[in-house]
């Protein structure tokens, strides 16, 4: 088994083409109503598939948000590539030792389902041959690429699709790894190391739907491409079962060959047979109308449904893209209400021998046809063995046939946007500036004192930086790290510890002014709600006072007993490091006195 | 380096590795040093090649297209004579810009669909950017118009957008009669993107050329949607946005009609004549001036040396600095003509409300009404080659292609 990876991960700049703010967005201003039609590529070729596509004659709408502007809408020329972005792409690049091309040239991929309103998607080619190093070894990376996001699919109807423009140009890193990769377990390692380098850099958008990651899974025959995988935990899995899913399409393929086995286009009309069918699906569906439409799978019995066969699965999938619930083969009757003399009779109608199958549709007849027509056509392609597709991962661990593979990618030059040079000087500037790589901070917050598994949440946050700051200025290492990791985004974490190295409010505290603000509190107003209850200074200033006579008799050694006193008021409001300091200035103050 | 030529399949090495694909024109502005590929994943990258080697010369590809059409009796005949511009644009490899180059034929290629409508002869009678139209190709088009009119039932100009309007008007001027229906339209999006507006334009474009009108008028967008073309009257629309698919509007009026899948005029407009007729001279000593403050009256003695007839765009009403009077009474009592318009663009001028404007009402400054400046411009152009200077300065106030409306609404 070969794998191959390619992540798409969006950048948290402004978009690539354009001013605007990366981001999802739910205010809507408007909606433009559009068309698109396929255009020849610089070549002088016509893209065929382009072609068909275009001849579905959809309709596409377009909600304008507030972070969406002209350039979006297809109405003004794309700006520059945005600088920052490329700068992140080069950086990404050079972690993986990739090569950076001397000139970077923006591409328009021909993409005309809509998504987005120019018809095509701008990308570019930055960085070639780059590596990533594994426990499993060493995982090529052709080719890094900075693109842009689509639109977001709101919804689909009959003739016409709505999308919304808030994604659409938001920066991509596509990296695509060679088919290297050996097992799940590998995918799951190099997908989780290239994460961790993307957000070593701190420039990516973070949360749902922000990194995408596909994989290539082949076993020697056929491409099958996991659209979508972004559970990393499930990976594995998703391998696995898509490897023993290839395996056995090739094993049918085998017996197919053996049995010579045949697909017949003839179309009969069944629906005769179920008359007084005591099937609720079949007899609901006639009463609406449907006709029950069947074809021969000569030589398919056994292959369908079995211990070890299911390419009955294989053919509902397909019928299922096109809104048809269901079908019914032979390997899985008399069942679901259908008696034994039904299928006899069918078998009798369709002449079918011991070893041959047939699979039945009860539909609308339109549809059906068009039903079963794909139901062929994928029969067809269980004699060769494991087809082109891409699928979708499933909860369970399975996947779903999605569409076909898409053909190569067909690109021309985008000429609205020049040429960028990439100087050497460049290069090296930006490899001055690289991030440490994930391992090298995980060791340096483990020097700080917090254990690996902390720290390794805090790098996986993108947390080590602020964490660093705070340890270094107010120390509390393992408080800093579990006030991080429980706490919620955008807590300004800096003056919780500076209050508390100011003795504020005692250590224990720190948990529940973090859960506080988590749940909407404002941090000021929670801070000094700790603030108001102790005066430290003030019980240092009185107990000193009162003992005033026992100092000067012991000195310096009064410390220990008075701090005894000054914690026995304070324990658990302030931090006791906080205390002892201020007690012992205090002593020296009223000595020197 | 190699004797590799443009389309040749080529190996580069380079200090970053060796890359494979096919070898792309250089770019007009860019690193002399550079050597642009094609790799085989589709993407282009530059590179500076240590040494290149030729793998596999370019195969000459075969002629892209043959357009063979029969002729339906049942359908009009549709006259297409292409002028150049984004609506019929391509890929240069030189520059890496949008240039005009499609071939006639490629309308018909292009918008298959065209030939359901109408019988379709195409020629490309000039091939250039708007911004290098000007008036002498502005009589070759309206005597090719002339000439394919008596052949067909109407015509259709693509054209490049950014000078559309002037030329539109001034085939306006020129057809006192029309026997069809002259039609421009353009794209603002070219027609190398899936995108693009030219198919929808030309469509509705060829839909407004089998009218009953009689007029020269500008088919394109109604809104960035598109479900909708206005039809603009000639005279009365003008380019107001750089890149909007809606960039042309009707100004001081409303668009004539608009065309979804049928086309609907909302009111008047005028009918096919018997005849056409064409009254072709120009006169190209007429000069548009912009003014604005600080615009001296020597700069404007020089803007007007030698010419026969001035419009100038005004501020507000129609107003230049007071001290531009003298210069102005003394060239037009030397026989030129100079109208006045507003920058304003929307409004009629006024000469009558502030006292600089009747100094120059005063002086002989003919008000132009709610004309378009670049309208009055063409409209000059064309009354200073056809009339003496006294016909012209009357023809200039009266209305004679809808160029002048009396009233005004709030829309």
């Amino acid at each position: 088994m070969k794998c191959g990876l390619e992540i798409h991960q969006q950048l948290a700049t402004k978009k690539l083409f354009c001013d605007c703010e990366s981001r999802l967005s739910e205010e809507i201003r408007g909606t433009v109503m559009r068309i698109l039609r396929p255009t020849q590529s610089e070549m002088g070729e016509i893209d065929r598939a382009a072609l068909e596509e275009s001849m579905k004659n959809r309709r596409f709408i377009y909600e304008i948000t507030d972070n969406s502007c002209l350039v979006e809408l297809d109405e003004e020329p794309p700006h520059e590539l945005n600088r920052e972005a490329l700068d992140v792409a080069i950086q990404v690049a050079l972690m993986l030792h990739a090569k950076v091309v001397d000139e970077i040239h923006v591409m328009r991929k021909i993409v005309i389902d809509g998504s987005n309103t120019s018809g095509f998607q701008r990308t570019a080619l930055v960085a070639v041959d780059g590596y990533l190093d594994t426990s499993f070894g060493r995982v090529r990376i052709p080719t890094i690429c900075l693109e842009e996001e689509a639109a977001r699919k709101i919804e689909e109807r009959d003739g016409y699709v709505v999308y919304r423009l808030d994604r659409l140009g938001i920066p991509l890193i596509e990296i695509s790894t060679a088919p290297d990769m050996k097992s799940g377990e590998e995918v799951k390692e190099v997908a989780e190391k290239i994460g961790a380098i993307l957000r070593a850099t701190k420039r990516v958008r973070r949360g749902v739907g922000t990194i995408r990651q596909d994989i290539n899974v082949s076993t020697g025959q056929g491409r099958v491409e996991i659209k979508g995988a972004s559970k990393l935990n499930m990976i594995p899995k998703w391998v696995e079962n898509e490897r023993k899913r290839q395996e056995m399409l090739k094993e049918i393929a085998e017996i197919l060959r053996e049995r010579k086995a045949e697909v017949d286009s003839e179309i009969y009309d069944l629906t005769d047979v179920f008359e007084k069918t005591e099937s609720r699906i079949i007899s609901r569906a006639i009463k609406r109308g449907a006709k029950v439409l069947g074809i021969r799978l000569i030589g398919f019995a056994g292959v369908l449904k079995s211990e070890k066969y299911k390419l009955g699965r294989e053919l509902a999938e397909r019928v299922r893209v096109i809104g048809v619930k269901g079908l019914f083969h032979g390997d899985e009757l008399p069942s679901y209400g259908i008696t034994p003399e039904e299928v006899a009779r069918v078998r009798e109608r369709m002449n079918l021998g011991n070893e041959d199958s047939f699979v039945i549709i009860a539909e609308r007849e339109d549809l059906a046809r068009m039903a079963l027509q794909k139901v062929a056509d994928r029969a067809r392609l269980a004699l060769v063995g494991v087809p082109d597709e891409t699928r979708a991962p499933q909860d369970d661990g399975t996947t779903r046939y999605l569409r076909p593979l898409p053909g190569a990618a067909r690109m021309y030059p985008e000429t609205d946007i020049p040429p960028i040079r990439i100087s050497d000087a460049y290069v090296r500037e930006v490899e001055k500036r690289l991030p440490k790589m994930p391992e090298e901070r995980i060791r340096d917050l483990v020097n700080l004192g917090i254990s690996r598994q902390d720290a390794l949440q805090i790098v996986r946050d993108g947390m080590d930086d602020v964490f660093e700051d705070i340890v270094k200025k107010y120390g509390y290492p393992t408080i800093v790290a579990r006030a991080m990791i429980n706490g919620c985004d955008d807590i300004d974490y800096e003056p919780i510890f500076r209050a508390l190295s100011e003795g504020k409010f005692a250590k224990e505290a720190v948990d529940d002014i973090v859960l506080r603000v988590c749940n909407g509190e404002s941090l000021e107003d929670v801070i000094r709600s700790y603030e108001s209850t102790v005066d430290v200074d003030a019980v240092i200033e009185r107990i000193v006072m009162e003992k005033r006579e026992f100092i000067m008799e012991r000195g310096e050694g009064a410390f220990k007993p008075l701090m005894g006193l000054v914690m026995k008021e304070l324990r658990g409001k302030v931090d006791g490091k906080v205390v002892s300091e201020k007690l012992r200035n205090k002593i020296k103050e009223v000595l020197k006195r | 380096m190699c004797d590799c030529r443009e389309g040749d399949y080529v190996e580069v090495v380079t200090e970053k590795g060796t890359f494979r694909g096919v070898l792309l024109p250089k770019s007009k502005f860019g690193d002399p040093e550079i050597v642009v590929i094609k790799l085989d994943n589709g993407y282009n990258v530059g590179l500076i090649p240590k040494e290149m080697r030729l793998i596999k010369r370019a195969e000459r590809r075969e002629s892209r297209r043959d357009v063979n059409l029969e002729r339906k009796e049942s359908l009009p005949d549709i006259s297409i004579i292409g002028t150049g511009g984004t609506i019929a644009s391509y890929v240069d490899y030189r520059t890496g810009a949008v240039h005009p180059a499609m071939s006639a034929e490629d309308f018909i290629f292009a918008v298959p669909e065209i030939a359901e409508e109408a019988n379709i002869r195409a020629k490309v009678l000039f091939n250039i950017l708007s911004e290098d139209m000007k008036p002498e190709y502005w009589i070759r088009l309206a005597r090719e118009v002339k000439r394919e009119i008596e052949e067909v039932d109407g015509i259709v100009i693509p054209h490049g957008t950014d000078t559309m309007s002037y030329t539109a008007s001034a085939l306006a001027f020129m057809f006192p009669k029309l026997s069809a229906p002259v039609v421009f339209v353009g794209s603002q999006r070219s027609s190398d993107r899936p995108s693009s507006d030219a198919y929808i334009n030309l469509m509705s474009a060829v839909k407004v050329a089998k009218t009953d009108m009689g007029e020269v008028v500008v088919v394109m967008h109604a809104s960035s949607s598109d479900d909708l073309c206005y039809i603009h009257r000639a005279t009365r629309v003008r380019k107001m946005h750089t890149s909007r698919r809606d960039a042309f509007k009707t100004l001081n009026s409303s668009p004539i009609g608009e065309v979804s899948n049928v086309v609907k005029f909302y009111g008047d407009y005028r009918k096919r004549d018997e005849e056409t007729l064409l009254m072709d001279k120009m006169d190209e000593k007429v000069v548009l001036v912009y003014y604005y403050p600080g615009m001296t009256a020597d700069l404007m003695e020089s803007m007007l040396d030698g010419m026969h007839g001035a419009v100038i765009m005004g501020t507000g009403l129609g107003h230049v600095s007071s001290d531009m009077v003298p210069l102005l009474r003394e060239r037009i009592r030397d026989g030129v003509l100079i109208g006045m318009t507003s920058q304003c663009l929307y409004g009629r001028v006024n000469l009558n409300v502030y006292s600089t404007g009747r100094e120059l009402k005063h002086a002989g400054v003919i008000p132009l009404e709610d004309m378009l400046p670049e309208v009055a411009y063409v409209k000059m152009m064309w009354l200073l080659g056809n009339y003496d200077l006294e016909k012209a300065r009357e023809l200039m106030m009266k209305n004679l292609r809808g160029e002048i409306e009396e009233r005004r609404f709030l829309q």
